[in-house]
């Protein structure tokens, strides 16, 4: 077994896990029917995903040769930014209660997506307008 | 020696961050770029510090490595765990819940990397936080021990995290 076979081999593999986990985070998407529950399967698909597709990238591109690093760039960015919009959809659900309500904060007085200002608690109370 | 340091590098680690990254972008190592790197780190930091007037606080390099390690670890494991459940569980039977956890932390930085962790690790997504920043929501995918993953959390995450943040 030749180094070249021994990493095709594990391009394969690491493609297979990559695109195994994105299916499986594609059917939680559909399958689940709270929005809540929903926004646990992208973040399946953005870690062990995207992760495995790129170290396929990496593998492949040191078999050809052309050694490239941009993958841990992409990954590192990726980690940074993925909880940011996760945490955007959660705050919009909670916004427009569109999931169960959480329960009050142990320590302080409201979640500050719940956290209306002193001048705004008419217009927040009456949502037609 | 400390003051025309402090002139130099405002924020040493975002100094060190931009040229690895640079170096990272040019995909080969030569003297001459990871040099352009560093000037580039101290040219941004220098143009920019005077948005970020204060510095964070000190970040224990080592301990920050092995955090990683362990947070790698965790999101492997928990991969599988929410794959199984997203293939066998039907909606009926999945027991989402809201957990709250109290945070000890206080610095922005600490905080973020908590709710960064917590996001990151599938099955668990941060949603808010409390208006003073005193307490988490957590949304939970599926549980039968809210109780039991909020001391799970507290006691793997945020015990070390406050190890790392100085």
């Amino acid at each position: 077994m030749s180094f070249e076979i021994i990493g095709t081999y594990l391009v394969g593999i690491c493609l297979l896990i990559g695109t195994g986990f994105a299916l499986v985070g594609t059917i939680g998407l559909l399958k689940f029917n709270d929005s809540m529950t929903r926004l646990h399967a992208p973040t399946k698909v953005g870690t062990i995903g995207i992760g495995a597709l790129l170290l396929a990238s990496m593998i492949n591109s040191y078999l050809i040769g052309q050694g490239s690093m941009h993958e841990l760039l992409i990954m590192a960015f990726l980690f940074v930014t993925a909880p940011i919009s996760a945490n955007f959809i959660a705050k919009v659900n909670i916004h427009k209660q569109s999931c169960t309500a959480p329960p009050p904060p142990l320590r302080d007085d409201t979640w500050s997506t719940l956290n209306v200002p002193e001048a705004d608690r008419e217009l927040a109370a009456d949502p037609e307008t | 020696m400390t003051r025309s340091f402090r002139w130099l590098f405002p924020h040493p680690l975002l100094t060190v961050l931009l040229a690895v990254v640079w170096t990272l972008l040019q995909n080969e190592f030569t003297p001459g770029m990871a040099l352009f790197g560093v000037i580039l780190g101290i040219v941004i930091t220098k143009a920019t510090a005077i948005w970020w007037p204060e510095r964070p606080g000190g970040v224990h390099v080592g301990r920050l490595f092995s955090y990683a390690m362990i947070v790698l670890w965790d999101i492997i494991v928990a991969n599988i765990q929410v794959a199984w459940i997203v293939l066998t569980k039907s909606n009926a039977s999945l027991k989402p819940a809201w957990i709250t956890i109290p945070l000890d932390l206080t610095t922005p930085e600490a905080i973020t990397v908590l709710a960064g962790t917590i996001t990151l690790t599938p099955g668990t997504v941060s949603a808010d936080l409390s208006d003073e920043g005193h307490s988490l929501l957590v949304h939970v995918l599926h549980t039968d021990d809210p109780d039991g993953e909020r001391d799970g959390i507290k006691e793997r995450y945020e015990r070390r995290l406050k190890e790392i943040f100085l």
